[in-house]
């Protein structure tokens, strides 16, 4: 076997699997987006009509939908800032010079990321729970009174994102801890010799040696807290009143409670284009700081 | 602040947050062993009265829950293996065998066995073909030992995304029989929402498994996220 055609063969089931189970998929969803699949046409293909971008424009005048859209706008704005500053905050501590132990607080800090996400959901919609649970128990303790996390429309998200700022910030403390070994120590030594004081050093050293992992950072969280979907599923299905109703969960009830396959691949593409239409917008806006 | 003050800080937060980290994981644990009901009381105890292995009988007694946790764990144990050769072979290929798709190698597994392949020195190789190995000869008995910490990595990886997916399985596991372990949780949970002891082993049986992997191979882990987020 010659060495190129050795490094085909080598190379052919592995292209051929994404290919599979990547590229063919997410094409044919982009034919199914532009088709009325339904139960109908799952009972008989006779009945699939080609209906062109029909199905986006009923999604952009589905109230539903734009309520979804909006429940995930703001389930991304609230809960990446407070995750990366949980991440941000928890990397400094562990990697602190004065931290015992430090390798235990990692291991801590980042047990909850490796756990099943509907498991810890499981757990914590009980410790979200109104009349038993040890959240409502603890705040009674400094005199709030008993807040019906799960039930309340307005505290619904709030709770799914403390449970996913909670499960998700230690993988990106990792990464910063990594990002901050990596400035060089001289620096901060530099600074001390002139005065400066450790929230100066904060500000004018750490911050602007860390912003291009904080880029790619809030790249991937963003992208990811975008794909909500098992906290809703298994901790209000998507109530009460629709509040916790992520894109995602709104897909999936499309296509697999109702079985508009149609409607719900043109939801996946929506999602698609949010998710890039977000990510270009986070690296222009880098761009502009870093010129500036 | 003096330095022992702000040690004292210091180390008041770190154990502040490692509670708010380990606390839920370990009332999961503890509330596993309680007898039925006994959670839902209040204040919320945090430790069983009389310690109780009911839960976990009922679940693999009523509920079948070992099936299911076969079913996670061969799947989870196929898609290791399988996705541990396809990406040994092509990451290899990208790297060492002149087969150029660069708008490929993003695909995760297959970048981080690239990256990791390209340490290997051109010389042995060519040694070994000079000698007059073959190419799978060569991967086998030398491209695959030098790859081994990665694929530890990567095989890390593998396991825990498969085991912890949800969505996926979800849609397309019609057949109860089949369900993972977080698929078979979900529906549980839906139809026992009261049944809190019961639900708690539940989860205990699912986080315990890729719990006890990451914290043996935590190190592996741990590289994986730095290769792919650093280089990437």
């Amino acid at each position: 076997m010659r060495v190129g055609h050795a490094g085909w063969a080598f190379a052919a089931p592995a292209l051929l699997i994404i290919t599979v189970f990547f590229f063919v998929p997410v094409l044919s969803a982009l034919i199914v987006s532009l088709t009325d699949f339904d139960l109908y046409a799952l009972a008989d293909i006779r009945n699939l009509r080609f209906v062109g971008l029909d199905n986006y424009r009923q999604l952009l005048h589905a109230p539903q939908f734009w309520r979804a859209v909006a429940n995930t706008g703001y389930f991304v704005a609230v809960g990446v800032p407070l995750s990366l500053a949980a991440s941000l905050a928890s990397a400094l501590l562990v990697n602190s010079r004065l931290a015992y132990c430090s390798a235990f607080f990692r291991t801590a800090l980042f047990a909850p990321v490796v756990t099943t996400l509907v498991a810890v959901a499981v757990v914590w919609r009980y410790l979200l729970h109104t009349r038993y649970g040890l959240i409502n128990y603890a705040l009674a303790h400094v005199g709030i009174h008993p807040i019906d996390w799960l039930g309340d429309p307005h505290w619904a998200l709030p709770a799914i994102i403390l449970l996913a700022v909670w499960k998700n910030f230690g993988y990106n403390m990792v990464i910063f801890m990594a990002a901050l070994h990596s400035i060089p120590v001289d620096l901060y030594e530099a600074a001390r010799l002139d005065g400066a004081s450790r929230w100066q050093e904060f500000g004018r050293i750490t911050l602007p040696m860390l912003r291009p992992t904080l880029l790619l950072v809030s790249i991937l969280t963003v992208a990811g807290y975008f794909q909500l979907f098992a906290e809703p599923y298994v901790m209000t299905q998507g109530g009460p009143l629709q509040s916790t109703v992520s894109v995602l969960y709104f897909m999936y009830e499309e296509g697999f409670k109702w079985w508009n396959l149609g409607s719900a691949s043109a939801v996946a593409f929506l999602l698609f284009l949010m998710i890039l239409a977000v990510t270009a917008l986070q690296v222009r806006l880098t761009r502009d700081a870093q010129a500036r | 602040m003096s330095a022992p003050g702000s040690r004292v800080l210091l180390h008041t937060l770190l154990l502040g947050a490692a509670a708010i980290t380990l606390f839920p994981l370990l009332w999961m644990l503890s509330v596993s062993f309680m007898a039925g009901g006994e959670a839902s009381a209040f204040p919320p105890p945090l430790l069983p009265g009389h310690g109780t292995l009911a839960n976990y009988r009922q679940l693999f007694g009523q509920q079948n829950i070992g099936r299911y946790l076969t079913n996670s764990l061969s799947l989870a144990a196929m898609t290791t293996l399988l996705s541990l050769l396809l990406n040994s072979l092509a990451g290899y290929a990208f790297a060492k065998l002149r087969v150029v798709i660069p708008a490929m190698a993003g695909i995760f597994g297959v970048f981080l066995v690239r990256q990791y392949a390209l340490a290997i020195p051109d010389e042995l190789l060519e040694a070994a073909r000079i000698d007059g190995a073959g190419e799978m000869r060569i991967f086998q008995s030398i491209v695959l030992p030098a790859l081994r910490p990665i694929l530890v990595t990567l095989g890390v990886f593998t396991f825990l995304g498969s085991w912890n997916d949800f969505m996926w399985p979800l849609i397309v596991l019609t057949d109860q029989g089949l369900y993972t372990l977080p698929i078979a949780l979900a529906t549980l949970s839906r139809e026992h929402v009261q049944d809190n002891e019961l639900m708690m082993a539940g989860a205990v049986l699912t986080v315990l498994p890729v719990l006890a992997l990451f914290l043996s191979l935590q190190r592996y882990y741990i590289r994986g996220i730095l290769m792919g987020s650093v280089k990437g």
